[in-house]
């Protein structure tokens, strides 16, 4: 037997003065193979136009449709909803600003976070066109891109209770960017370099451990051992240097 | 009225737009891109499979290069190409992967030894060299001689974009997202910039730029079934095409892609059947070395997917609640390789599917895929009609692909012509001022204020763009899709017609406030069912069969009378777009001959001799 869902959807247009936020019933029925990309699709055609949620590729591969489903962020596109109850409430992403009900502003606070670890390959070669490229091992490619899969999505920053807290905090994606440089041979920074970026309470040492970050990343990127990894070398980069010379290792 | 000006304004920060950023940036000038989405969101992230380039480093692509590219790619396009264009693209290509490795892509690279490799579902083992050790490596992809598609895994696309956009934050390109171009501001010669909606306040801004670049993707989303993302609606054609002055060019040459999941139309990659994926019927019958003995699976995709159309058509596709379709079988590539090297695949049919390729068939038919038209250019990546404005990737029609491109060129086409536009751009940019009218910036500005300020008084009538969209799904479907003919072709344009009336007068069911979703596509569906008009009208007139573009009443190609681009115009208050027509390449390499594989009769071209 098809279902009635009723789905509870988070409403509020800072666009228009008298919009108030607030919850909105709607009901749908259930058709097979329905995601959360056809449920809200249907809701703003059928039902409410003005509705605004963001989807893109539709295929959980740009991150475009992370909201809070059921309590939970998560990207709506990958949500089924014969995996749901009949109930589903669905509010945005909390810490990103709110554009309009479901849909938040990612693009800025991510642009400001690739400054802030200097998001790139840092070298002081020149690209040559001439000359044949520099070989990389075939496993070391895999594990970078390992740790490039993010997509940006923002579901462990929105789940993280040190970001909720610390608006400077860096968050898991971004310590998953800076582990990304560091295994790169390209990038030449050294760790003194990375340690500037993320060694104080804003990086690895404001992370409270809770690690919901992992539990909801949709790319189920170990952002965990990325954590634990620039932690430990954080640490030893920190004392090394109170450390006398003979008890150092460079 | 706020104005934004910069030297270069992309609209769109895909691969192409952002491959032209940086090479804008790294000259000196200053850069914004246009997004509709934060630019890693484009749909160039969606592009799993990889970018073609004659490196020749893995086994099977030994004795590769550019001229071995060349000739794929001119047959591939069924000689619908630019040769010219073309030869810039397979020279490009080796030098752009280089340079993408250089910025940070972890491209898969050559393993020595030996290894297991799958050729039409038969495995076989070839030996990589001792001193190919750690060079960029490549697979296999339809349509080529050799093994030229390099890889990153599963996420080519991505992770290229990512890198590209590390890039572009580096050199300072800004990016303003949630942003869509309205308008171009120009005076019938010059282009000056755009008027853009913010789409997270809903106010128009206007920006001014002494070049600006159309690099908005693929206009798949004016079709029900595609691949395409959402964004992917053409609106970079839309507002080059209100111009009256710019050009599209082969819009009637649609891909469609042979593996689109059903029911979500989400593409799997070209790599299943590369690495050995076979497609099969409702009996589990493996049917293409029926119709293409030496190809097979890997034959190009338009001759792909119009085998599958053509076998579902005598009733040997499977039933369901959405449709016919046929299997895709990749469970013979094992555990290994499907949950690591086709791990994005796995993913897809396990989390919108629900079910596990290792065990289960995977439901596919044809999907629109990739559009080979797009904003007319020259070599240069200039529009047609408008100084100043310029277009890359697969918004342009450059046109490297003529009637069908290979799987693998079109991601390769946006680095290497975002290098090759890039840097025309430059010189463009050092060589040329641009003299800013204010009187056309006001203009443009107020039109565009007028129509929202319309449409929010519902002044214009209370048509649903839903319900024309939906209409237009239907008719160009039926009228342009895999298989063509007159009859119907005829009846479609006289649809979308009546459709283009139509959308001149939508309303709103909402109060269209802020960044409403419903006054978004109310500014643009009129220019949607433009551009489906463009394609369908476009095919209608080209009365032969070439690459994508099949005719069941001229099923040849016919190289006397049709060796040539549509071009198409759209005058102001017309409801049919201007064609005009020009050769499709000024020079040959290869003259046209037959591709080898997909059948079919050729007139030939009339040679002097026979003049």
């Amino acid at each position: 037997m098809a279902r009635t869902l009723r789905f509870n959807i988070f409403r509020y247009n800072p666009r228009n003065p008298a919009s108030v936020a607030h919850m909105r019933e709607y009901s749908l029925g259930e058709t097979e193979s329905m995601t959360l990309f056809i449920a809200l699709n249907r809701i703003r055609e059928e039902q409410d136009p003005s509705l605004q949620f963001d989807f893109c590729c539709r295929a959980g591969i740009c991150g475009a449709c992370a909201m809070v489903v059921n309590g939970k962020p998560g990207l709506a596109c990958h949500t089924k909803t014969k995996d749901m109850p009949g109930e589903i409430s669905l509010m945005p992403l909390p810490f990103f600003k709110l554009v309009g009900d479901l849909s938040v502003d990612t693009g800025s606070w991510f642009r400001g976070m690739y400054q802030k670890v200097e998001s790139w390959v840092h070298t002081s070669k020149t690209f040559d066109p001439a000359a044949e490229e520099e070989r990389m091992d075939n496993e070391l490619a895999e594990k970078i891109y390992e740790l490039d899969r993010c997509i940006e999505c923002g579901c462990c920053v929105a789940a993280c209770g040190t970001a909720l807290m610390r608006e400077d905090f860096l968050g898991a994606v971004a310590l998953n960017r800076v582990a990304r440089f560091l295994i790169d041979p390209r990038d030449e920074r050294t760790e003194k370099e990375y340690f500037d970026v993320v060694g104080s309470d804003d990086g690895v040492f404001g992370c409270m451990g809770l690690l919901a970050c992992e539990d909801v990343c949709p790319k189920d990127i170990p952002l965990q051992d990325q954590l634990g990894m620039l932690r430990r070398k954080m640490a030893l980069a920190a004392v090394r240097g109170m450390l006398p010379k003979f008890l150092r290792k460079d | 009225m706020q104005i934004i000006q910069t030297d270069l304004l992309c609209i769109g920060a895909g691969l192409a737009g952002e491959r032209v950023a940086i090479e804008a940036a790294g000259n000196g000038f200053s850069v914004i891109c246009l997004s509709l989405v934060p630019a890693r969101r484009s749909h160039s992230s969606a592009a799993q499979g990889g970018m073609q380039a004659a490196l020749g480093n893995c086994v099977m692509g030994e004795g590769d290069s550019p001229d071995v590219h060349f000739q794929d790619t001119v047959k591939g396009s069924d000689w619908g190409c630019d040769q010219e264009v073309a030869r810039l693209f397979v020279d490009g290509g080796p030098i752009a992967m280089r340079q993408m490795a250089f910025w940070g892509v972890p491209w898969n690279r050559v393993v020595p030894g030996e290894h297991t490799y799958y050729k039409g579902g038969k495995p076989f083992t070839a030996i990589e060299k001792q001193e190919k050790e750690g060079l960029i490596t490549a697979r296999n992809f339809g349509g080529t001689a050799k093994w030229r598609t390099c890889y990153t895994s599963d996420g080519t696309g991505h992770a290229v974009l990512y890198t590209l956009d590390n890039k572009a934050a580096q050199m300072g390109v800004e990016v303003h997202d949630k942003t869509e171009a309205v308008a171009l501001i120009h005076d019938g010669e010059t282009c000056m910039g755009a008027i853009v909606r913010c789409l997270k306040t809903g106010e128009l801004r206007a920006y001014l730029a002494r070049a600006t670049l159309v690099a908005t993707g693929g206009f798949g989303r004016i079709y029900r079934e595609s691949t395409n993302a959402v964004i992917n609606d053409g609106g970079g054609l839309i507002v080059a095409l209100d111009t009256g002055v710019a050009m599209l060019g082969n819009m009637e040459a649609v891909q469609f892609h042979p593996t689109g999941i059903v029911p979500t139309d989400i593409l799997v990659t070209e790599g299943c059947r590369g690495d050995g994926g076979t497609l099969l019927d409702v009996n589990e019958y493996r049917f293409m070395p029926d119709y293409e003995p030496e190809k097979a699976e890997l034959a190009s995709r338009d001759v792909v997917s119009r085998r599958m159309t053509e076998h579902m058509r005598k009733g040997l596709g499977v039933k369901s609640a959405y449709g016919d379709h046929l299997w895709l079988d990749i469970r013979h590539l094992g555990e290994k390789h499907i949950r690591h090297n086709l791990r994005e695949v796995d993913e897809i049919c396990q989390s919108f599917l629900g079910r596990d390729p290792l065990y289960q068939l995977i439901p596919v038919r044809p999907t629109q895929h990739y559009s080979m038209g797009g904003l007319r250019t020259n070599k240069d990546g200039a529009a047609y009609g408008l100084k100043g404005l310029f277009s890359a990737g697969e918004a342009a029609c450059w046109d490297m692909h003529g009637f069908n491109r290979l799987g693998g060129n079109s991601l390769a086409e946006t680095i290497v012509a975002g290098m090759i536009v890039g840097g025309k751009v430059v010189e463009f940019l050092a060589g040329t001022d641009t003299v800013f009218k204010t009187k056309c910036v006001r203009e443009a500005f107020d039109a565009q204020q007028g129509r929202i300020d319309r449409l929010l008084a519902g002044q214009n009538g209370a048509e649903s763009a839903y319900a024309i969209r939906d209409a237009m799904f239907d008719s160009i479907m039926v009228g342009a899709g895999i298989f063509r003919n007159g009859r119907d072709l005829d009846e479609c344009v006289k649809t979308l017609q009546v459709l283009h009336e139509r959308a001149g007068r939508v309303g709103l069911r909402s109060d269209g406030l802020g960044a409403n979703p419903e006054q978004a596509l109310a500014l643009k569906i009129q220019g949607m069912v433009k551009l489906a008009l463009c394609v369908a009208y476009g095919a209608l007139m080209r009365t032969e069969s070439r690459g994508a573009h099949t005719r069941e009443d001229f099923p040849e190609r016919n190289d006397r009378d049709w060796l040539s681009r549509t071009l198409a115009t759209w005058k102001d208050g017309a409801d049919l777009p201007t064609l005009h027509y020009e050769p499709a390449t000024q020079t040959f390499e290869i003259p046209p001959g037959d591709r080898g594989y997909g059948g079919g009769k050729i007139i030939p071209m009339q040679t002097e001799q026979g003049r």
